[in-house]
């Protein structure tokens, strides 16, 4: 139906913004009740604590089946990137988040789920231009502006110890 | 094994109040807040002070978002260690590919099998 629609007027951009105002929804819902900032941050507190806690159970498990503390970060967030997909299908990180607000989208869980959520919602506008055009529209930006930041950073560093003697790295 | 956690719990948590603290009372929005976070990561990771808080909090430090900006400068030092100038650009998504690949792949499997829950 939406699709139709799409197709028969393409600079419908009504509809689009529709579609974004829906994936930002879940993250905006902890901004909508004012003056009960207290309340929100010990809510983000102890979620986002909750979800840190449950890496940290995770990342014991995979020390033990032979990770080592180098290289047990990327399996660990994997995993904890698999689960936020998945909560967020079952449409039950939806749920955490309008509890949990920013509790729920600090930790790498709710940058899965601004990438899924995203996806599944521009799904019925095809798998090109809507799921692969629209992934990255939440997430994009932290993307871009941390390689653009992490390079320039890393140049400094890089300067730094190769012209002022900063000894090894 | 228990401090740990304990740790986990609690650096996760103050990093997501502040999260919150940016949402709500600078009236930031989500990916203004994300994007703040990994800005601050990647000067907290050239500065070298993000790995003793990693040491302290494990997951708890590693999980939030602020962790991607300081895996980014972490990788791109690494590379450049060893391969030199060039390795500022291969060595910048070395560590945290895994993450960005995870979730491009299971958000687009997501969406091939499953439909949106309304």
């Amino acid at each position: 139906m939406k699709k139709t629609a799409e197709k028969a007027n393409p600079s419908s951009a009504a509809l689009q913004q529709q579609a974004a105002e829906r994936v930002y929804q879940n993250l905006q819902q902890s901004q909508q009740p004012p003056g009960h900032l207290l309340r929100n941050c010990f809510n983000a507190f102890w979620t986002g604590g909750l979800i840190c806690l449950l890496a940290q159970g995770v990342q014991e498990v995979l020390l033990r089946q032979g990770f080592n503390l180098e290289n047990v970060g990327a399996p660990t967030s994997a995993i904890m990137i698999l689960l936020a997909v998945i909560l967020t299908v079952c449409g039950v990180y939806d749920r955490i988040s309008q509890v949990a607000g920013a509790g729920s989208a600090v930790p790498i869980t709710g940058f899965a789920n601004s990438v899924s959520s995203a996806a599944l919602e521009y799904r019925s506008e095809g798998l090109v231009l809507g799921v692969g055009g629209n992934m990255f529209k939440v997430a994009g930006p932290v993307i871009v502006f941390g390689a653009a930041s992490a390079f320039l950073v890393s140049i400094a560093a890089a300067l730094y110890y190769s012209f002022l003697g900063g000894g090894g790295l | 094994m228990l401090q740990n956690f304990f740790w986990a719990f609690v650096v996760g948590g103050l990093f997501c109040v502040a999260g919150q603290l940016l949402m709500q009372g600078c009236k930031l929005t989500p990916a203004h807040t994300m994007v703040s976070f990994v800005v601050l990561g990647c000067i907290l990771g050239g500065l070298g002070w993000y790995q003793p808080l990693i040491e302290l909090a494990g997951a708890g430090a590693t999980t939030p978002i602020i962790s991607f900006g300081n895996s980014l400068v972490k990788g791109a030092m690494q590379e450049f260690a060893q391969n030199g100038w060039l390795g500022l650009l291969t060595g910048i998504f070395e560590v945290t590919g895994a993450g960005v690949s995870a979730a491009i792949i299971f958000g687009f499997l997501a969406a091939l099998f499953c439909r949106a829950k309304s």
